[in-house]
C-alpha cells in the first residue's frame, strides 16, 4: 500500500494548466523530492494534496483511503501535514504557544469554552517535548517575534511533526536559511523517523539531493522524469529542463 | 500585582457606587456606561477576537430590545420576555453569521450593513408590527425576585450584576481553547485550516456568543428607557458601538469597556454644550482611523498601549495567554 | 391604468436620478475598491449648496454646476489629505468615510437646520406636457434626458479618452496598473473627484423631487449601494441597468406594499453579496 498516491491530477485556471496529469505513489517511509523550475507548479500539487485547491480531475489516496473529496481542515486528522514556503506563524505568542495551537487543532478540546488553555499541563508538555526535538526547548517561552527566521523554521516543523502525521508535506524548508541553520534542519529531518513518510519540495540541489531517496521533475505542472536519485540526475532530460532544451 | 489591586479597587468601587454617589443622575450615567460596555465587550469578540469588524450589530441589540418590549407590552410574562428577547438575538445572530461569513473584511462589512439596514427597516416601516416611529413602550421594569428596579440605584445594582456576569463570561471564554482557536483563525486562518480546525464555524459560534451578550445588552437598554424605537437600530448606533471597541482598544477585554465610558461621558456632556453630538462622534472616529496607521485589528490603539501596559502589567500573559 | 403610468415615469426619471448618483460611486468602488459611504452626504451637500445658490439668485442649472464643482474639490481634499493616508488599508478607509458622513450630515443640520428646504425645477421645465391622454410633467423628462446625456459623456470618457484608459485599467487591475506606469493614485483622486461632483450634481438635479432635508443621505446611500452592487462595481453599463430596475422596485414598492419596501429593496442586494462576495470584491475569502 502506498502512503501518498495521487492519480491523474489536472488543475487549470482559465486557460492555464498548472497541473497535467500527475501521478505520483510515495511508498510509506519514504524520502521523496520534488524538483523543477521556478512555475513548474510544486506548490500548486502540494495545495492540490492538502485540499487547499480542488482538482479538476484526479483522485488523491492516503494510505489507501481516498481523500479527494474530504475538507481541507479534515486531512490533518487523517495525517496529513505540511509547511509553507512563507512561514505563516501566530508572532504574537510564544513558542509554546504555537505548539500548542497545533497540538489543540486533532483535539477535542478545541472546541472547548469553558477551561482555561493555560491550565492544561498535557498539552504544554507534549508541546515542550515538540520543541525538545528540533532543539528549541530552551526558548519555549519566548515571543515567536523574538527569534531567529531558522528557528521559526523549526518550529513550524515542530508544530507539523507535534501532530503525529503519516505523511509529511514540506514546501522548500531550506528557503532563506543560513548555512548553520540550514545544518540543523538537515540534521532534523534526517532524525525523524521511518513512520512519517516525507515529500519535499526544494530549490537548493545540495541539501535536497543528500536527502532525496526517489526524486519526481516537474515541469509545466507535468511530471518529466521520476525515479532514485541516481537516475534523475543522470537523465539527459533533467539537464533540459534546467539548462533550456 | 499592580494590576490585581488597581482591579479589586475597582471592582468595590463600581459595585458599592451607589453608596458614594448620591445623585440618581449620575447613578444612571453609570447604569448606561455598563450597559454600552456589555454591547461593546459583545462587539468585541468579533471585531477584536475574530477580526471581523461588524456594522450590523445595532441589528441585533435593537431585535432585543424590540422582543422584550413587543411581548411585555402584550402582556407577557417579564422573564419570558427575557428569554424570548435572548433566543431572538441568537437566532438572529446565526441568521447573520450564515450569510455574512460567506467573506471577511470589506465584504462581512458590508453584509452586517445591509443586514442591520434590513432590521431596522423592518423596525422603520412594518408599522403594524413595530409602531414605526412612534416606538413600543416597555411600561415598568422587571421585578426580579419581587425587588423594584424603578429607582435608579436599584437598577444599578441589577446592570452591574449583568456587566459582571458578561465580564466573567468574557474571561473565560478568552481564556479558552474556543477563544484561542478564534483569534487564531484571526490572525492566519489558512494555518488554522491546515492545522485541521474548523475556521468557518469557530467564526460562526463567536458570532452567536457574541449576538448572545449584545442581546443581553439590549435587554437591559430597554428595561433602562422602557421605550424602544426604530433610531436604537440605526446605522449611525452600530457606528456608536464600533466607536466604543475601536477608541478603547480591541485586543483587551478593558479597552471595549473604557470605549463605551469614553464614548457615554462624551456623549452626556457634549449633549450638554453642543447640540451636534453626531458631529463629534464622526470627528473622532476619523481621528482615531487617520492615527493609527498599523491598521484597525487587531492592533490596540497606539494611545492608549503605554497606559494599558503600565496598568496591566498583563496577568493574562503571566498565566502564557495571548493578547 | 393612470397609476401604473405615473409610477413608470416616475420610476424612469428616479433611475436616471440613481444613475447620476450611483456611476460616480460605481467608478470609486471599481478603482478604489471601497464602497464610499460618504457619497450620501456627497449628494445632499450638493442639493444644500444648490439651494443656497439659487437663494443668491444663479439659475438652475449654473447651481448645479457650481455645486458639482464645490462637491467634487471636498472630494479630492479628502482623498488626498485623508484617504490616501489609508492607502491599501481598504477597512479603515470605509469606517473613514463613514465618520466623515456623520461629520458632514451634522455639518448640513447645522448650516441649513432641520426642516425640509425646497429646491425649484427651472420654471421652464416646471409644467406639465400632454402626451397621449396623460399629462407629464416636463422637468421629470428633462431629468432622464440629463441623464443620458451624462451616460454618452462618461461612456465617451471611459472608451475613447486616455484618462478612461486609464480608468479601465485601474479597475481591472491596480497593480499592474502601477507597475505599467499609471499613476494610480492620482487616478485615485481624479476617480473621487468625479464621483463626488457627480453625486452633488444629482443632489440639485433631485432636488425639484426629492427636496432637500436632513437624512437625505442615509435615503439615498442605500440606493446607490445597491444599485452598484447588483449592477456590478466599475460597470457604467450596470450602474445604468441597476439603476432602473432599483428605481422601479423602490416606486412600485412604497406604493404597493409600503410595509415591505426595504426588505424588497435590500434583499437582492444582500442575495448578490451573499452569493457573490469574491467577485464583487475580487479578492478571496480566506
Amino acid at each position: 500500500m502506498t502512503a501518498l498516491d495521487v492519480r491523474e491530477l489536472a488543475k487549470s485556471f482559465g486557460g492555464l494548466r498548472v497541473t497535467a496529469n500527475v501521478n505520483l505513489a510515495v511508498a510509506p517511509g519514504e524520502r521523496r523530492l520534488i524538483i523543477g523550475p521556478n512555475g513548474a507548479g510544486k506548490t500548486t500539487l502540494f495545495n492540490l494534496i492538502t485540499g487547499e485547491l480542488t482538482p479538476d480531475a484526479g483522485s488523491v489516496h492516503l494510505f489507501g483511503r481516498d481523500i479527494t473529496g474530504i475538507a481541507s481542515r479534515r486531512r490533518p486528522h487523517l495525517g496529513l501535514a505540511r509547511t509553507y514556503q512563507i512561514i505563516t506563524l501566530f508572532p504574537r505568542d510564544t513558542l509554546l504557544q504555537n505548539v500548542v495551537l497545533a497540538l489543540l487543532g486533532l483535539s477535542r478540546l478545541r472546541w472547548n469554552p469553558l477551561l482555561p488553555l493555560g491550565s492544561q499541563r498535557h498539552l504544554r508538555e507534549l508541546a515542550r517535548a515538540a520543541l525538545a526535538r528540533v532543539g528549541l526547548e530552551a526558548i519555549a517561552e519566548r515571543p515567536l517575534s523574538e527569534t531567529s527566521y531558522g528557528e521559526r523554521r523549526r518550529v513550524e516543523i515542530a508544530m507539523a511533526l507535534a501532530q503525529n502525521p503519516r505523511v509529511l508535506l514540506l514546501d522548500e524548508p531550506f528557503a532563506g536559511l543560513s548555512t548553520d541553520e540550514r545544518r540543523d534542519v538537515q540534521r532534523l529531518l534526517a532524525s525523524i523517523p521511518r513512520e512519517v513518510t516525507i515529500v519535499m519540495i526544494e530549490h537548493d540541489m545540495d541539501v535536497a539531493l543528500e536527502f532525496a531517496e526517489r526524486i519526481t521533475l516537474l515541469h509545466f505542472g507535468e511530471v518529466i522524469v521520476e525515479g532514485t536519485r541516481a537516475e534523475v540526475v543522470k537523465d539527459p532530460r533533467t539537464r533540459e529542463v534546467y539548462l533550456g532544451a | 500585582m499592580r494590576a490585581r489591586t488597581a482591579a479589586a479597587i475597582a471592582l468595590a468601587a463600581l459595585v458599592s457606587l451607589p453608596l458614594w454617589v448620591a445623585n440618581p443622575y449620575y447613578v444612571n450615567i453609570a447604569s448606561q456606561v455598563l450597559i454600552y460596555a456589555i454591547f461593546a465587550l459583545g462587539l468585541n469578540v468579533l471585531v477584536g477576537y475574530a477580526g471581523l469588524v461588524s456594522l450590523g450589530h445595532a441589528g441585533l441589540f435593537g431585535l432585543a430590545t424590540y422582543t422584550v418590549a413587543w411581548l411585555v407590552a402584550s402582556g407577557t410574562g417579564q422573564l419570558a420576555a427575557a428569554v424570548a428577547a435572548l433566543a431572538m438575538a441568537v437566532a438572529m445572530s446565526a441568521v447573520f453569521a450564515l450569510l455574512a461569513l460567506r467573506a471577511t473584511g470589506i465584504g462581512f462589512l458590508m453584509i452586517t450593513l445591509a443586514l442591520g439596514q434590513i432590521v431596522w427597516g423592518i423596525a422603520y416601516r412594518w408599522i403594524s408590527l413595530t409602531n414605526g416611529d412612534n416606538g413600543i413602550n416597555l411600561g415598568t421594569r422587571p421585578m426580579p425576585f419581587g425587588i423594584p428596579l424603578a429607582s435608579a440605584s436599584n437598577f444599578y445594582v441589577f446592570t452591574v450584576i449583568a456587566f459582571l456576569l458578561a465580564l466573567a463570561a468574557m474571561a473565560v471564554f478568552v481564556r479558552s481553547p474556543l477563544g484561542a482557536s478564534l483569534r487564531g483563525a484571526r490572525d492566519q486562518p489558512r494555518r488554522m485550516t491546515a492545522l485541521g480546525y474548523n475556521v468557518w464555524l469557530i467564526r460562526f459560534l463567536g458570532f452567536l456568543f457574541s449576538g448572545f451578550w449584545t442581546g443581553v445588552a439590549g435587554l437591559l437598554f430597554g428595561y433602562y428607557h422602557q421605550f424602544v424605537s426604530p433610531q436604537v437600530l440605526h446605522l449611525t448606533a452600530s457606528a456608536e458601538v464600533l466607536l466604543m471597541v475601536i477608541s478603547g482598544g480591541t485586543g483587551t477585554l478593558l479597552g471595549p469597556i473604557a470605549g463605551a465610558a469614553l464614548v457615554v461621558a462624551m456623549k452626556t456632556v457634549a449633549s450638554a454644550y453642543i447640540e451636534r453630538w453626531n458631529l463629534v462622534l464622526g470627528a473622532i472616529f476619523v481621528a482615531i482611523i487617520v492615527l493609527m496607521p498599523e491598521g484597525l485589528v487587531p492592533g490596540s490603539v497606539r494611545l492608549w498601549r503605554w497606559a494599558w501596559r503600565w496598568l496591566l502589567a498583563s496577568p493574562a500573559s503571566a498565566a502564557g495567554q495571548r493578547p | 391604468m393612470n397609476l401604473w403610468v405615473l409610477l413608470a415615469i416616475n420610476s424612469v426619471s428616479f433611475g436616471g436620478l440613481l444613475f447620476l448618483l450611483s456611476a460616480g460611486f460605481s467608478l470609486i468602488f471599481g478603482l478604489m475598491r471601497i464602497p464610499n459611504l460618504t457619497h450620501g452626504s456627497f449628494f445632499m451637500l450638493g442639493a444644500y449648496i444648490g439651494v443656497t445658490l439659487l437663494g443668491l439668485g444663479l439659475d438652475f442649472w449654473s447651481a448645479a454646476l457650481l455645486s458639482a464643482l464645490a462637491i467634487a474639490a471636498i472630494g479630492g481634499a479628502i482623498e488626498r489629505l485623508l484617504l490616501r493616508r489609508l492607502q491599501g488599508q481598504e477597512l479603515a478607509q470605509v469606517l473613514l468615510t463613514l465618520g466623515l458622513s456623520f461629520m458632514i450630515a451634522d455639518l448640513c443640520l447645522m448650516r441649513w437646520g432641520g426642516d425640509p428646504l425646497s429646491l425649484d425645477a427651472p420654471p421652464a421645465l416646471a409644467q406639465r406636457v400632454a402626451i397621449l391622454s396623460f399629462q407629464f410633467p416636463v422637468y421629470r423628462l428633462a431629468m432622464v434626458l440629463v441623464a443620458v446625456a451624462v451616460a454618452a459623456g462618461l461612456w465617451l470618457m471611459l472608451e475613447r479618452t486616455r484618462l478612461g484608459a486609464m480608468i479601465r485599467a485601474g479597475v481591472d487591475d491596480a497593480p499592474m496598473a502601477r507597475v505599467m506606469g499609471i499613476r494610480v493614485s492620482r487616478l485615485f483622486t481624479t476617480v473621487f473627484c468625479l464621483g463626488a461632483g457627480l453625486a452633488g450634481f444629482a443632489g440639485v438635479i433631485g432636488g425639484p423631487i426629492l427636496s432637500v432635508y436632513p437624512g437625505l443621505d442615509g435615503d439615498m446611500l442605500p440606493l446607490a449601494l445597491i444599485v452598484v452592487i447588483l449592477g456590478g462595481t466599475g460597470s457604467l453599463l450596470g450602474s445604468l441597468v441597476g439603476s432602473f430596475v432599483i428605481a422601479f422596485l423602490y416606486n412600485f414598492g412604497q406604493a404597493k406594499l409600503q410595509e415591505l419596501s426595504y426588505i424588497i429593496l435590500f434583499l437582492p442586494m444582500l442575495l448578490v453579496l451573499v452569493l457573490r462576495p469574491q467577485g464583487l470584491f475580487g479578492r478571496k475569502a480566506p
